[in-house]
């Protein structure tokens, strides 16, 4: 059981940096790690932690330019062919030929991988059972949903039994319960066939499960142990925090984490605040920063010892790609526009009606009789499972993709009839990176304000006003920028003609934890200045931040109201988290359609 | 690792690329449909032969013996004459482009041809230079055969020099028809296009959809991706091939000089030449569109213009010549053109046949080195 997979030592690899004389990028620098056969490992760390070129080290894709690497026992630089015999490994983006069919996919790699015939159908069998896709072996791989897709690559790597399984992010975008799926198949085959597997991943809860997690940052490890001796890191540090009736969470949370010399981090949670306070901080202090609410301490877990390290790091090695506090504070530039309000458009009314909406696609219902309403200075969540109608509802909302039936107001106009008055009321920052990368920051902003009408001063006082806010550099090429800073310029961009509505689909995919609080901390600071927010994500953490949420399936809406009221919704098994909430309700649903189907 | 392995893996890709290729539709239509109206396109509708063009004839001089002397005109499929009076109405019909030439015949022309030196005024549209020459041809073919004629009957003495009569003869294509040498080029074009169009998207598109990256770490070889992607393209060029030869034979009625195996046999070889070029050209670029557009401008494009295909290629500037000379299509199009006309001329056909197995082999193992199991 303690034989090494993996042995890595002083491994270094640098890329050219695209762009003409933009040097090298070093993406791992001098990283030493011992992974041990028969267990789940666990690689962690923000973004450019140098993750993926890790791992396509390992499955020989990449070169390093020096250090030693051995998978196996073998030397990966001198004999790839030989780890690739022996290894199998689920890129982030497993290509599925989406032309060919789940079974013509699963017969493809076993053919590649030698797979004796005599095997096969038992192997095939028990794969189409774990990923419960037995009824859709003919489908076509690309009629599949997401989190469908990532099951039927896992399965086409797991055809025959590897002896290390390699995982690059494998649910990143995927749903609650398909996210759930895949670490059951990857645990129960661990336990059953003693499977060496390497996961990386963004999710702390997933690294959890594992039996050695791996921190990395930067390229450096920053720490290494069982979940467990990591945890400890952030022990009589963690508490929760209740706020009173009339306070939200989401202001107690935005009030912490606005005060980084007192506290480590502050999360919405269950209608409480989950914070983690800093070690030397004062007792007067904290007292007076959660105003006489109180606080009981709780136990700790990965994410708050991995906040730990990540602000430790900060401390020492100045700041990285993405500051821990922005100190985005309300502020009233980022109000609506001021002026005439529109007939129909007056304060008070709702910012979006939606009344029986649907959509189909021939004989596909994608959206089946929606009815909501969205407040002004809202939040709202649209949550569901992949292929639940979400993307569907959310085009129709932007105006991007016109309803089959029913009533839809946004800003105070039908969409139906005065799509473009509506438009221009409305902010979309898309779930791809939209902008033109080969543009500097200033070229996008300038172009998009354009778009929006915005021209001479008005337009240089705008995008003044955007580079302070979101910390831009202007000259920087948009392609070039990080993922947290590509997300920040693309919500500049959505905000440049002072929006009533801001529309944000999936904003948080594929972003660390650092980046993900700094840019939900923008977007209570836009609501608190009376934007009215429509987001949808896969991270249902991140529903304690929304006012009301709303969670759909198979274009159903199933439930809607605050996160409180959800979580109720959902009974006992889920109402500790909304994570397990989302899945209780979505089974739920499930169970109440199949039974009438059946009836 | 085994040459079982090899064979199995083969297999299996080979009916993987297969697959994807007959599900989607518009590789259909670009493997056969389009080839299909390019023969048709090239057989009928394009042709360097000029037919029923207008000749508007000037009779200042209507005596018996210019009619006789322009009868040659009428009744030839190659020209339409329209009779007229005076110039000026000749002229308005060329301006309008109504009539490609104008013949005209001056009032002192039969009084001048007694004297033995009648003169006859041929204007023609260069507009289309092409077509000017083949009408001056055609016109002066047929003047001069009337004029034998009425020497023959009238036994008119005329100078030495007006009754000698050129005799022509073509070779090889002995009724001057372009058709028969456009169809030949046309195999050139249409497995040129295979490679342009379908095999050139083939590795770019595994990039662009990031299906390369899972395939890479299995037992899989860089040769066996290349040579399964050749695969089904091959079969379809093949296809193309036969319709090509059957049009020749039967639509055409194009002749074989040379052995049918032989002109089979090149043809594969240059076609195994353009897949490779395609798959190539996809490996370098990784993406689907710079890929195509690659393939047009450096394949397709100078398969037309610069193979020998319309333009003689003893006509163009040194530079252009070498550069052409680079080009496979050029080698196949020369031994084509070879086979199909002039017969098995052996030291053409060993030669051009090296030179493209040479290319077939050099494509080949370049592109399997465009998918060495790297992602740096």
């Amino acid at each position: 059981m303690t034989t090494p997979t993996v042995t890595v030592e002083d491994l270094r690899k640098t890329f050219d940096a695209a762009g003409a004389g933009a040097g090298r990028v070093t993406a791992l620098d001098g990283l030493t790690l011992v992974a041990r056969a028969g267990q789940l490992t666990a690689l962690v760390g923000p973004d450019g932690a140098g993750k993926t070129t890790l791992m396509r080290i390992f499955a020989g894709l990449l070169r390093p330019d020096s250090g030693k690497i051995c998978v196996l026992g073998i030397d990966v630089a001198l004999d790839p062919q030989a780890v690739q015999a022996r290894i199998g490994y689920m890129p982030q983006r497993f290509g599925l030929y989406e032309d060919l069919s789940v079974q013509e996919n699963l017969d493809l790699y076993a053919d590649l991988h030698g797979v004796p015939m005599a095997e096969r159908a038992s192997r095939f069998a028990r794969m189409l059972d774990l990923t419960d896709m037995a009824r859709f072996t003919g489908r076509p791989a690309g009629k599949l949903s997401g989190g469908m897709k990532q099951k039927l690559g896992l399965a086409c790597t797991l055809v025959r039994a590897p002896d290390l399984l390699l995982l690059d992010e494998p649910t990143v975008g995927v749903d609650p319960l398909s996210r759930r799926d895949l670490w059951a198949i990857v645990q129960q085959l661990v336990r059953d066939e003693g499977l060496s597997v390497i996961v990386s991943t963004a999710y702390l809860d997933e690294a959890e499960r594992c039996t050695q997690v791996f921190v990395m940052d930067r390229g450096r490890l920053l720490a290494e142990g069982t979940p467990n001796a990591l945890k400890t890191r952030a022990k009589g540090l963690t508490y929760t925090a209740m706020p009173p009736a009339d306070l939200p969470a989401r202001d107690l949370q935005a009030r912490l984490i606005d005060a980084p010399r007192l506290i480590v981090d502050a999360v919405p949670m269950a209608g409480n605040v989950r914070f983690i306070r800093q070690p030397d901080a004062e007792a007067a202090g904290l007292q007076d920063l959660l105003a006489g609410a109180p606080a009981e301490p709780r136990g700790e877990d990965l994410e708050d010892a991995f906040m730990m390290l990540l602000h430790q790091r900060e401390a020492v090695a100045g700041p990285g790609p993405i500051p821990p506090d922005t100190g985005l504070a309300p502020d009233t530039s980022l109000a609506p526009a001021t002026g005439p309000a529109p007939a129909g458009g007056q304060a008070g009314q709702p910012a979006i009606v939606v009344r029986d909406l649907v959509r189909k696609f021939g004989d596909f219902t994608a959206v089946a009789s929606t009815s909501f309403e969205v407040a002004r200075g809202e939040i709202f969540g649209l949550l569901g499972p992949n292929g639940a109608g979400k993307t569907t509802t959310f085009r129709m909302l932007c105006g991007l993709l016109p309803a089959t039936g029913g009533t839809l107001l946004v800003a105070g106009h039908d969409l139906r009839r005065a799509r473009a008055q509506a438009r221009g009321r409305i902010g979309y920052v898309a779930q791809k990176f939209a902008l033109y990368g080969a543009l500097s920051v200033r070229e996008n902003l300038e172009f998009f304000g354009g778009a929006y009408g915005l021209r001479g001063k008005m337009l240089r006082a705008r995008i003044g006003d955007a580079l302070e806010r979101f910390d831009l550099d202007p000259a920087a090429q948009s392609g070039q920028l990080p993922a947290g800073y590509r997300q920040r310029l693309a919500m500049a961009t959505g905000l440049l003609h002072q929006p009533e509505i801001l529309f944000l689909d999936e904003p948080t995919s594929g972003i660390d934890p650092l980046a993900r609080r700094a840019f939900w901390r923008t977007i209570t600071a836009l609501a608190h200045g009376g934007v009215t927010i429509v987001v949808t994500t896969h991270f249902m953490e991140e529903a304690e931040y929304c006012d009301r949420i709303a969670i759909q399936d198979a274009g159903r809406m199933l439930a809607i109201g605050t996160p409180r009221e959800v979580r109720a919704m959902a009974g006992p098994s889920g109402s500790h988290d909304m994570n397990s909430a989302f899945i209780a309700i979505v089974e739920q649903g499930r169970a109440r359609r199949d039974a009438k189907s059946a009836a | 690792m085994t040459g079982g392995g090899f064979a199995r893996r083969l297999a299996a890709l080979t009916r993987k690329e297969t697959r994807q290729m007959l599900r989607d539709r518009s590789n259909l239509v670009v493997g056969l449909l389009l080839p299909l109206v390019l023969i048709l396109l090239f057989g009928y509708g394009l042709s360097f032969d000029v037919k029923h063009a207008r000749i508007a004839v000037v009779l200042e001089d209507s005596s018996p013996v210019t009619l006789n002397a322009v009868a040659g005109l009428v009744g030839s499929q190659y020209l339409d004459p329209v009779w007229l009076q005076s110039m000026p109405q000749a002229e308005a019909m060329i301006r309008a482009g109504e009539a490609d030439a104008i013949l005209r015949v001056p009032n002192e022309f039969t009084h001048d041809l007694a004297g033995g030196n009648g003169r006859l005024q041929l204007i023609l549209n260069g507009v289309d230079s092409t077509t000017a020459q083949t009408i001056e041809g055609y016109a002066s073919g047929a003047i001069a055969n009337a004029l034998e004629h009425l020497a023959d009957r009238r036994d008119v003495r005329f100078q030495d020099s007006a009754s000698v009569g050129i005799v022509q003869r073509i070779w090889f294509n002995e009724a001057a028809t372009s058709t028969w040498f456009l169809v030949p080029g046309l195999i050139v074009l249409v497995t040129t296009l295979i490679g342009a169009f379908l095999t050139s998207l083939l590795i770019a598109r595994e990039w662009e959809r990031g299906t390369l990256e899972a395939l890479f770490v299995t037992p899989v070889r860089p040769m066996e991706l290349t040579l399964a992607k050749l695969a089904p393209y091959l079969v379809i060029g093949m296809i193309d091939l036969a319709m090509c030869l059957l049009a020749a034979k039967f639509l055409f009625q194009v002749p074989m000089r040379g052995a049918l195996s032989i002109i089979v046999l090149a043809s594969l070889l240059y076609l195994l030449v353009s897949l490779a070029m395609g798959l190539w050209i996809s490996g370098i670029t990784r993406n689907q569109f710079a890929a195509s557009q690659v393939a047009l401008l450096v394949s397709f494009l100078p398969a037309i213009m610069l193979s020998g295909f319309v333009f003689d290629l003893r006509n163009v500037p040194v530079v252009i010549r070498w550069v052409s000379q680079l080009l496979p299509a050029t080698h196949f199009m020369s031994l084509i053109k070879t086979l199909f006309m002039a017969g098995n001329y052996w030291p053409a056909i060993l030669q051009s046949c090296a030179i493209l197995a040479a290319y077939a082999i050099v494509l080949i193992w370049a592109t399997q080195r465009t998918l060495a199991k790297r992602l740096d």
